[in-house]
């Protein structure tokens, strides 16, 4: 009975993937919106992260705990 | 009768320590707590006579075994929120307050975290121009050495130990698809020693060493075994979970708080006897799925079929979804908080099924991964360079000008009002409100606290212990208004007893 339910749900989840014209430029647009956001991101990464980041992350030593 | 899911969530801090305080991260964690607790509670200390972490769940007395040491000589510190914050193993420590449902402890482990933050501001001020203590919110250095974000829940006595090893750790396995943090690198008595290195989905995986135990620090079990109920010992188990991943993303904490509540209703209801999830060598299985962000490692059930981490969390989901629409899952709390849980785990399921990118505002690793991989496009680079390293780690920086979490404006559950105001207030749900208020209203009486006690001292009279067995009661409904009644301790102590 797993099983069946297990395949129920890869094919709910990828049958309705007939895309559209729409929906295709849509994704796009949405794609491109992403990377424009990410590249923000990484732009201010660049300036916030650690200046030696080798020393930094070597540094960076923790006795363990619980 | 299933008690409610009370819970909360105490984490474990990385912390760096400045120059002038030798490097030592004992002295900085302890000097980070003490710039942030407020002169008026300051002496109040916390009451370490019934703490017990060497009593095993499965009743006996493991000789080898070595719970961690009660240390009260480190500072310990207890908070109006109803938390306490203290030194812990050279980390800084912060325990959420007993919450009454999972949405309630995601804002109180929020609210550690401005903690946090402030006791660093705090700190800085305190410290020579120039030095600074910095704390990060993940599970591990990079270098073998772990620290941990322990959930705890209460659970009925009457359930038997052996049906949350049963139904419980294929949950702690497998539920890492949602929950990881996220890590470069392996560590750990497995680690991989090939020249290559991997992103792996959890901080945490890499080390557990046995399935079940009562250690936390060496041997690390997939399921604790401390039974320490800080409550009526007849009625509760409190079952403290150690496998988590601190995370900083709220829809990560929700749901990895959410469905474990969730599971573990299931498992006392006894409705999950039917589902064949006994796991061939699951210390292997954690790390094997930590490991595959494909999300295709397949693992060994005993009864000789392999499954996926993904299919495992499916049949958990539909056991819970049929449940509750026959009963509903009261002891997860009011139904659209359930409805909430259930709908956020199977959107989560299924994302991670088609794409897991459609998830990077909701899940740590998600985030992380898709950073880091655009960080090695755009600097054609991989996972080797110090600078992806430090992206791993300043994603958990929790310097606001520092972190990079905070640039990645994740899908928020709380609002920010909330979290602010639990900083300083307790939840009005449990015995928590109790704890925390008297400390605000008598903080000149209260000599110690403890999860289940409050001990006053009032003008040099005898110490007098006000018992807090049972975690619903002392809440606001319960007890506002003989506080309201109440405006010294010593009317609050004869209110109490007449």
């Amino acid at each position: 009975m797993a099983e069946r339910e297990l395949k129920k749900h890869s094919a709910s989840s990828h049958s309705e993937n007939t895309a559209t014209e729409e929906d295709v430029a849509v994704s796009t647009e949405k794609g491109d919106k992403l990377k424009a956001e990410i590249d923000d991101i990484l732009d201010e990464i660049d300036e916030v992260l650690e200046e030696n980041a080798e020393e930094f992350v070597r540094g960076y030593v923790q006795k363990g705990g619980e | 009768m299933i008690p409610k899911k009370i819970c909360g969530l105490e984490t474990e801090y990385g912390i760096t320590a400045p120059k002038s305080l030798g490097g030592d991260p004992t002295a900085a964690a302890s000097f980070l707590i003490s710039a942030y607790i407020g002169d008026d509670i300051k002496g109040i200390s916390w009451d370490f006579t019934d703490e017990a972490p060497g009593n095993d769940a499965r009743g006996f007395l493991d000789a080898d075994a070595l719970p961690p040491a009660v240390e009260p000589q480190l500072l310990n510190a207890v908070l109006t929120n109803g938390g306490r914050y203290y030194v812990d193993h050279a980390h800084p420590e912060y325990s959420t307050p007993e919450c009454l449902n999972v949405k309630e402890a995601l804002l109180y482990d929020k609210a550690g975290e401005t903690i946090l933050t402030l006791s660093m501001e705090n700190s800085k001020k305190l410290l020579p121009p120039g030095e600074e203590i910095v704390v990060y919110k993940n599970n591990s250095d990079g270098k073998n050495n772990s620290y941990g974000c322990h959930e705890n829940y209460l659970v009925s006595r009457a359930t038997p130990f052996s049906q949350f090893v049963d139904y419980l750790i294929p949950h702690l396995v497998t539920r890492q698809v949602y929950t990881g943090a996220g890590k470069i690198g392996t560590e750990g008595l497995n680690r991989t020693n090939d020249g290559k290195t991997i992103f792996q989905i959890s901080q945490r995986a890499d080390f557990f060493e046995a399935a079940v135990g009562l250690e936390t620090t060496i041997r690390r079990p997939i399921l604790n075994t401390r039974d320490e109920p800080h409550s009526d010992k007849s009625q509760y188990r409190r079952l403290h979970i150690i496998t988590g991943d601190a995370n900083l993303a709220e829809v990560a904490t929700f749901l990895k708080m959410g469905t474990t509540a969730v599971v573990l209703q299931l498992i006392e209801e006894g409705v999950l006897s039917h589902l064949a999830l006994d796991m061939e060598s699951p210390v292997q299985d954690i790390q094997g799925i930590s490991r595959d962000i494909s999300l295709k490692y397949r693992l060994k059930l005993k009864n000789g079929k392999s499954i996926t981490a993904l299919e495992i969390q499916w049949l958990y989901l539909e056991e819970a979804k049929k449940y509750h629409s026959q009963y509903g899952l009261d002891a997860v709390g009011e139904d659209d908080l359930a409805t909430e849980i259930l709908q956020r785990w199977e959107y989560v399921l299924t994302a991670l099924e088609d794409d897991i990118y459609s998830l990077s505002k909701q899940l740590d690793w998600v985030a992380k991964l898709q950073i880091v991989n655009a960080f090695c496009e755009r600097h054609k680079t991989d996972l080797f360079d110090p600078n992806v390293a430090a992206i791993d780690l300043q994603y958990h920086d929790m310097r606001q000008d520092k972190s990079i979490f905070q640039r990645l404006n994740m899908e928020t559950l709380l609002r920010r009002q909330d979290v602010e105001n639990a900083v300083a207030d307790p939840p009005e749900t449990t015995r928590a409100y109790f704890r925390g208020e008297c400390l605000k209203r008598y903080p000149g009486e209260v000599r110690s606290v403890n999860w289940d006690s409050v001990l006053f001292e009032v003008d040099r009279g005898p110490l007098q212990k006000v018992p807090m067995n049972e975690p619903l009661r002392g809440s606001k409904k319960y007890i506002g208004d003989l506080l309201d009644k109440s405006p010294t301790a010593r009317d609050l102590l004869y209110n109490l007893q007449n």
